[in-house]
């Protein structure tokens, strides 16, 4: 079987490093083909990635607490490019202070991500949410 | 042993006679070539001249270089316009080519036209990773095909659709390779593959169509397109050889009629600290032409970016003079401005322009973005602000009085801060235009080229 393809980064201005680096280890090491964009990745960027490398995935990582800003408007620029149903999952600390991550996760899924993640979500369960979206 | 060399162009052909046991440039000598007639009739013209001043002439080897026939035309083709479009657009450059267009994604109706109106000489065919979205380049291979027009395609795309495009090009009945792709995995460049099989493309295939043959049975080597040359010769002079060192990074810019060629040797790493590289990676030697910026063929097109007024004023004469001059030179191609004319003054102030376009194009910029830490910024393509020379070469440059002033366009830009050209860089000249030359004679003797060329822009030779 064809290995699965990744494109990972953080996304905006943000520029926490480390956790992006964890993940695309983790997920290289769980197989998958993975297209590190490291941080202060555009919109632009990851859909360039994911269309030359015909990615079955993109997950977007915002630490620093823009989050709802940076993605904003990510899934209808992967429609216009025809990255069509491609899975987009976010993930890190996607809003500023405590709030309800029920609620943040309706939002992000409004925006037309396929699934949000609460701060501190181990590699473990990632890759098994990948692995279930993309096969 | 003697060498000659001989630089086939679309309008002059130039000889260089080397003596290389006293590594010595004996003579150069240039005659006119018309397109209407056999390529040798110039050639033998400027080996005249060249004996009037030498006596008869016996050399042990002829190495040839040509950009006849309006050189090596190419378009390319790849998937994301800053991907593998660009990476296309890069292989094909350095490989000595004049790039016409670039597309990017699945080519329309009108843009499958418009190659078949280019009529390029060769198609560079990329786009997708390894692995990575096979559907843009089979549905663009499939448009090439059915143009109606014998150029070469040259495929460097994503491998996993190579059966796919085999079977679309044999059926095509086109001449075509199938080569490494330029972008084999993400971000990373590989355009040597593509650049071998366009100069192959070119010796096959080109010489002959571009009415070279007779030069090819009596050269000694192979043909090779005059960029190509010129970009080996800048290679060898930065890099150096094993016994003697090379003079570190430089840019040289060849200002022509019909385009403006920026070559940069360097590795372009960003100078200041914390900043961050985006976008694809860029070779240590680096190629761009741009068509639309030249002295002659291209200057209505030059024109067309240019502030006039603005520049009219700088130089204390109406903008409508210069759109006169410039209307004459584009019918009268082979005008030249006398010395101390007011025409001489509008060449050098559109010859400085077309150089500040053609090197903000060639450099990186610097984009700053806000974030709660305070300003980050990011480079996307090279920073040449360090660059400690700049050489001018070409006949327009060299003919002129004051090709420092001309080649100072290519500095940086207080007002243009984030383009990324140099600073404060040491300008030099290929006085007897002998780099294409040298770029030939390397291939045979390194250390002589080397040897001459240093001495032609006057750096010196015992270091
Ligand atoms: C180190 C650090 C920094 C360093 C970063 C250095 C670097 N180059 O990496 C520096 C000092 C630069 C920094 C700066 C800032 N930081 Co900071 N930083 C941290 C800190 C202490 C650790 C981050 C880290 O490395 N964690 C370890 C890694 C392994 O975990 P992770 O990043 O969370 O990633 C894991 C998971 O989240 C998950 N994951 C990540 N992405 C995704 C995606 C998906 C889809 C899934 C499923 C899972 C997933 O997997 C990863 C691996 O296990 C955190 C606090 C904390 N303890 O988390 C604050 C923190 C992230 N920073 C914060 C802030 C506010 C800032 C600044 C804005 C501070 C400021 N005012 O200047 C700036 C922003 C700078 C910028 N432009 O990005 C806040 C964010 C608050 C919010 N979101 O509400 C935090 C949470 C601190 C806090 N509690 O206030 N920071």
């Amino acid at each position: 079987m064809k290995r699965k393809t990744i494109v990972t980064g953080v996304i905006g201005a943000d520029v926490h490093a480390v956790g992006n680096k964890i993940l695309a280890y983790a997920l290289e090491d769980a197989g998958f083909n993975v297209v590190n964009l490291g941080v202060m990745v555009s919109q632009e960027e990851f859909i360039n990635a994911a269309l030359e490398t015909s990615a079955d995935a993109i997950v977007v990582s915002s630490l620093y607490g823009h989050g709802e800003i940076d993605c904003s408007g990510l899934r209808d620029k992967c429609n216009e490019a025809g990255l069509k149903n491609i899975v987009l999952l976010v993930g890190g600390n996607l809003v500023v202070g405590k709030q309800d991550f029920a609620d943040v996760e309706k939002r992000f899924q409004a925006m037309g991500f396929t699934k949000a993640y609460p701060p501190g979500t181990s590699v473990e369960t990632t890759i098994e949410d990948l692995h279930q979206f993309i096969s | 042993m003697f060498y000659l060399t001989a630089d086939f162009g679309s309008t002059y052909t130039k000889l260089t006679a080397i003596d290389a046991e006293e590594f010595r440039i004996l003579a150069t000598s240039s005659a006119f070539t018309t397109i209407e007639t056999n390529i040798m009739d110039g050639f033998y013209s400027a080996l005249k001249k060249l004996e009037t001043k030498l006596g008869k002439l016996h050399y042990d080897r002829i190495l040839c270089c040509s950009s006849a026939g309006g050189g090596l035309k190419m378009v390319a083709l790849g998937l994301v316009p800053e991907l593998t479009a660009k990476a296309a657009k890069l292989a094909a450059s350095s490989a000595g080519a004049k790039v016409v267009k670039t597309y990017s994604f699945e080519i329309s109706h009108s843009e499958q036209i418009e190659i078949k109106d280019i009529n390029p000489d060769v198609v560079l065919l990329c786009g997708g990773t390894d692995g990575g979205n096979k559907e843009v380049i089979i549905a663009n291979a499939r448009r090439l095909s059915e143009i109606d027009q014998d150029f070469s395609i040259i495929v460097a795309g994503n491998k996993s659709a190579s059966y796919e495009l085999e079977e679309i090009l044999k059926s095509s009945g086109k001449d075509y390779v199938i080569t490494d792709n330029v972008m084999p995995v993400f971000n990373h460049l590989n355009i040597e593959p593509a650049k071998q099989c366009i100069r192959d493309v070119f010796i096959r295939k080109i010489v002959d169509a571009k009415g070279l043959s007779e030069v090819q049975q009596m050269a000694s080597g192979e043909i090779i397109p005059t960029p190509l040359a010129v970009m080996n010769a800048c290679e060898l002079l930065s890099k150096g050889t094993k016994n003697s060192p090379g003079i570190g990074e430089l840019m040289a810019i060849d200002l022509g009629g019909a385009t403006t060629d920026v070559y940069s040797m360097a590795s372009g790493k960003p100078i200041a600290e914390n900043v961050l590289v985006k976008g694809l990676p860029e070779p240590f030697s680096k190629r761009t032409v741009e068509g639309d910026l030249g002295m002659r063929y291209s200057l209505a097109s030059l024109a067309d970016e240019l502030d006039m007024d603005c520049l009219g004023k700088e130089i204390g004469i109406d903008s409508q003079d210069i759109f006169q001059w410039i209307t004459h030179c584009i019918s009268n191609p082979d005008a030249v401005a006398a010395t101390g004319s007011r025409e001489l003054q509008m060449e050098e102030i559109l010859a400085r322009s077309a150089i500040e376009l053609a090197v903000e194009r060639h450099c990186g910029i610097m984009e700053s973005a806000y974030s709660p830490m305070g300003i980050i910024f990011s480079i996307t393509g090279k920073d040449l602000t360090e660059i400690p020379y700049i050489i001018g070469i070409g006949g327009i440059l060299i003919n002129n009085p004051h090709h420092e002033a001309i080649l100072k366009g290519a500095l940086f830009k207080p007002d243009k801060k984030n383009s990324l050209r140099p600073k404060s860089p040491k300008i030099l000249l290929d006085k007897q235009y002998i780099f294409a030359s040298m770029g030939l004679i390397g291939t045979l003797d390194p250390d002589l080229a080397l040897h001459l060329m240093k001495e032609e822009i006057n750096i010196n030779n015992n270091n």
